[in-house]
């Protein structure tokens, strides 16, 4: 029998994996990666929450729709941003981007 | 165990492994191939939880557009597969501590807390009420979040847009 608990720890273990990737990584694209892997956790728990806790109402599944577009939003500026600032520094990995002003 | 277990266990371990493959290749265009199986794992868990329209907009957006743009990114940057390059900042080990103990967090939260258990039942045609409700109830979310998008759009281009003598 699966319970909510079990999406909860499946969602807690790959928000973790995210974190990780966020905080490790060097490569700005690498942590974008780790981004949307944590945003694909909460959105395990909203609908997980929309089944479970809350059957007769659809806004968990409205709101891990209105994540997964922002989610497409935050790439899409967040990737054109990391180009950006490759044509100007030549690099992608964020230790090496420490200049506000160049 | 029932197959609802099997199937739940089966797309954990995907996600969690491809997960794992996405944190921890030092090739970057590995890291990105295996985003795609943890986010088809993630859609199998929403077919679980009854949830199909919002497992096809994932395939869509996630699984065919966001890894499809990020490869994209990583073959326009002058890295590549990022191989010759070091990946990891020296807080591996701190970082690796923070996200187990937040991850541990959550566990221990979701274990102890004693959830409520609603009244109702989910429709039966999840598309239709998702409709019924982002032009009902939510129209102001639905219309904020069109605008978002716009922004999105006009922003990514004027960012990414090649600057004349900069």
């Amino acid at each position: 029998m699966i319970t909510l608990t079990h999406y909860l720890v499946l969602s807690a273990l790959l928000f973790g994996l995210g974190l990780y990737a966020v905080l490790s990584r060097r490569n700005a694209v690498a942590m974008l990666m780790g981004i949307e892997l944590m945003l694909n956790a909460a959105n395990i728990n909203l609908v997980a929450f929309n089944k479970y806790a809350a059957p007769g109402a659809m806004q968990g599944q409205i709101f891990a729709l209105i994540v997964i577009t922002l989610a497409a939003c935050e790439a899409a500026v967040g990737l054109a941003l990391i180009l950006a600032a490759y044509r100007r520094f030549e690099t992608t990995y964020v230790d090496d981007l420490s200049l506000m002003k160049w | 165990m029932t197959g609802e277990a099997i199937a739940f266990y089966v797309l954990a371990a995907i996600t969690l492994a491809s997960g794992i493959v996405v944190v921890t290749s030092p090739n970057l265009v590995h890291s990105a191939v295996a985003l795609i199986p943890a986010l088809l794992g993630v859609t199998g868990v929403y077919i679980l939880l009854d949830a199909e329209f919002l497992a096809g907009i994932q395939v869509l957006i996630y699984a065919g557009g966001i890894t499809v743009l990020i490869l994209f990114v990583i073959m326009l940057t002058e890295g590549g597969t990022g191989l010759r390059v070091r990946q990891r900042n020296e807080q591996g080990p701190i970082a690796a501590a923070v996200s187990a103990a937040v991850a541990a967090l959550f566990i221990a939260l979701a274990g102890r807390t004693p959830w409520a258990h609603g009244a109702g039942t989910l429709p039966s045609y999840t598309p239709g009420a998702i409709g019924q409700s982002f032009l009902g109830p939510n129209l102001l979310l639905f219309e904020g979040t069109s605008v978002v998008l716009l922004v999105t759009l006009v922003g990514a281009i004027m960012i990414a847009r090649k600057e004349d003598g900069a």
